[in-house]
């Protein structure tokens, strides 16, 4: 966005990114025109509901959802190396060893019969020519460095032998064995504990000011966003409706979908409401999305230009960074997503077609 | 562990004693079976009939009938009511036989099914795959004596590539022993090899989309050892515990329609024989025998399941 920014900073540039997968019913456009860039030792939200893309996103940087029913088009460079045409050669060198990925469910995503040290050695050996006894010194490492207690001995362990947040910390430390410069977190604190959740989240906070990389942080909780994130990405039917810094977004949310977002999460520092508010509607069919804007059906601020599609686009000249795609001036937005004192979406008239 | 073996001694002793007297109850139970009247031969007198009876206690009571039967089991003089011969050295003289069927045939069923069922989930809807579950299906529903008696007749009779039948020790002629063996393998692999190709197919399919196998395949690793260390190690745990029953139920004389079409004189053929001849006390120590097999060899594989998969503990 800032054109000053030096390429030397510049880690990830993903340009009108575009995946489908052909299935039975048709075929379904999961990620329709998505660009963002990420920079070093910066933390990128991509905020969204179940089915906006954001998992797609993340899995097509990596290749890991490639098929011959998937279509990826569009441009994804690491540091001016193209991501979506790799050829499986080069993908595993930046699987792993670029680009790391934390998974959503860490209860899962461990193999259940391999010894957790075996499954980080496996890692940091596809990546560089070390012993297994070599490979087994740096696993303690990681495994200290995320918090793990007795490292050494918790290594011959299996990963039923662990507590959910404890294996989180051990995809975290597998993650990070081969110092990535691009850290993909999906959901990483979903299937966790609040309490546990906090502490992964400075851990990785923690790491990426250590280490400098680059972290895309997959979530629908803005709690977590809040928390960490640099700049935010909220996706909504596979496109990206609103991006700007952490402040912007929080403070001067200019997407409709954006203030349902907001006025949906409960508050500590406000009276709790008898009811928390919901977006009326379903997300959109990504199989026949609606025409124009993907929120339409559902936006009780839809006027007749939002037939036609609003582009990713800078809408307040002082705000360089923070761009939407709604047709509504930038005066009314500030008006209407004022509800009973608080930013939020107002109830939609008549019957919501979703 | 100790509470382990100590379980599962019970449970067998259990399981033997009810296939004992199950096995005993249906000879009672089936028309015709009267022993004395088959041993007297066909122009018998009653008087002589009589005696035989009186000498065999088949006058005893039944619960007593079942206690010397099962008495002289365990002492090791049981002896078969047709040709009066000792069933356990009958049965001696055939477990070479049957073992080397067995553990041949077991071999190759493990080795295709599991070949045939990862590349069918490999190649999953394409041609390949297809083809292989066609394969599989026809191989399953074929029955073991008409595919064994159609290969006898063109691979043996026809183009006598093979012997006609029959069993040669490997001790006598290793070679000839293969020989003999290679067709009877083949017939009793094709029905396994079919359910086993299906079965890992489907588990490879499952463990394919599991979390874990993505983990894999983003640390960078390659696709073939995502497969192998994967996804090919925790599709195999099922097909271990389904492959030593077969394979016990084999070995206990559950071949019975292969060792007869290829008149390999084993275990299930003497079976066979006896069951035609209302025999009981063959069949009575082939079906323990069969039974004390499955029981033992199921053990075996709650051990090696416990090795194979750490979140399985002994518990009996």
């Amino acid at each position: 966005m800032t054109p000053a920014m030096s390429d030397a900073e510049r880690l990830l540039d993903v340009d009108d990114l575009r995946v489908s997968f052909r299935t039975e019913e048709g075929v379904v456009h999961a990620v329709d025109g998505v660009s963002f860039h990420v920079d070093r030792g910066e933390v990128l939200a991509i905020v969204g509901e179940s089915g906006s893309g954001k998992t797609v996103t993340g899995m097509s940087l990596m290749g890991l959802n490639r098929s011959p029913n998937a279509t990826f088009r569009g441009r994804a460079t690491l540091k001016g190396r193209e991501l979506l045409s790799a050829s499986d050669a080069e993908l595993r060198r930046v699987r792993g060893g670029e680009i790391a990925m934390i998974f959503q469910d860490p209860m899962t995503a461990l193999n259940p019969v391999q010894r957790i040290g075996d499954q980080i050695v496996e890692q940091i050996r596809a990546h560089e020519p070390l012993s297994k006894a070599q490979a087994l010194d740096r696993s303690v490492e990681l495994m200290e460095r995320v918090g793990v207690p007795r490292a050494a001995e918790r290594l011959r362990s299996y990963p039923h032998e662990f507590s959910g947040g404890m294996r989180q910390r051990v995809m975290i430390a597998m993650a990070l064995s081969c110092s990535p410069e691009l850290l993909i977190a999906d959901e990483p604190t979903t299937a966790l504990d609040v309490t546990i959740q906090a502490q992964i989240l400075r851990e990785l906070d923690q790491l990426r000011r250590e280490t400098q990389a680059g972290v895309i942080l997959v979530t629908h909780d803005l709690g977590v966003v809040a928390e960490i994130a640099d700049r935010i990405a909220v996706m909504y039917g596979g496109r990206i409706v609103e991006q700007g810094t952490l402040d912007e977004l929080f403070y001067d949310p200019q997407h409709p979908y954006t203030w349902g977002l907001l006025g949906s999460i409960t508050r500590v520092d406000r009276d709790r409401p008898g009811r928390l508010p919901a977006i009326a509607g379903l997300p959109p069919s990504l199989l026949a999305p609606p025409s124009g804007c993907h929120f339409r059906p559902r936006c009780p601020h839809e006027f007749d230009k939002c037939v036609q599609r609003p582009e990713l686009e800078v809408r307040d000249p002082a705000q360089p960074d923070h761009c939407d795609r709604c047709w509504l001036a930038v005066e009314d937005k500030r008006r209407l997503r004022v509800v009973d004192g608080e930013i939020g979406l107002a109830a939609k008239q008549g019957k919501v077609v979703a | 562990m100790a509470r382990f073996v100590v379980r599962r001694l019970l449970s067998m002793v259990l399981v033997l004693f009810a296939i004992s007297i199950l096995t005993f109850l249906i000879f009672q139970a089936i028309p015709n079976g009267d022993p004395a009247v088959r041993m007297a031969g066909r122009l018998a007198t009653p008087e002589q009939i009589a005696q035989i009876r009186q000498s065999w206690g088949f006058d005893d009571p039944i619960w007593q009938q079942y206690l010397t039967t099962m008495g002289k089991i365990f002492s090791g003089d049981v002896v078969s009511y047709t040709q009066q011969l000792n069933v356990l050295d009958q049965i001696k003289q055939a477990l070479p036989a049957t073992l080397s069927l067995s553990i041949g045939a077991g071999i190759i069923w493990l080795f295709f099914g599991v070949l045939f069922g990862l590349i069918s989930a490999i190649k999953a809807g394409r041609f390949t795959d297809r083809a292989l579950t066609v394969l599989a299906l026809v191989g399953v529903s074929t029955p073991v004596f008409l595919l064994g008696a159609v290969a006898l007749y063109f691979l043996a009779f026809k183009l006598t590539i093979f012997p006609n039948g029959g069993y040669v020790p490997l001790t006598d002629d290793p070679v000839d022993w293969l020989y003999h063996l290679i067709l009877p393998w083949c017939v009793l692999s094709v029905l396994f090899i079919g359910v086993y190709s299906r079965v890992l197919r489907s588990n490879v399919l499952d463990t394919m989309s599991e979390d874990y196998v993505r983990t894999a395949r983003a640390k960078g690793i390659s696709e073939r050892r995502v497969m192998v260390r994967h996804v090919l190690r925790n599709s195999m745990i099922p097909i271990i515990s389904l492959w030593s029953l077969d394979f016990a139920a084999v070995i206990g004389g559950g071949a019975i329609l292969t060792e007869s079409v290829f008149n390999l004189q084993g275990v299930g053929q003497y079976a066979a024989d006896s069951i035609q001849q209302l025999d009981v006390p063959p069949v009575l120590v082939v079906v323990m025998l069969g039974a004390f097999a499955v029981v033992i060899l199921s053990a075996l594989t709650d051990v090696i399941f416990a090795f194979l998969d750490p979140r399985i503990r002994l518990t009996g």
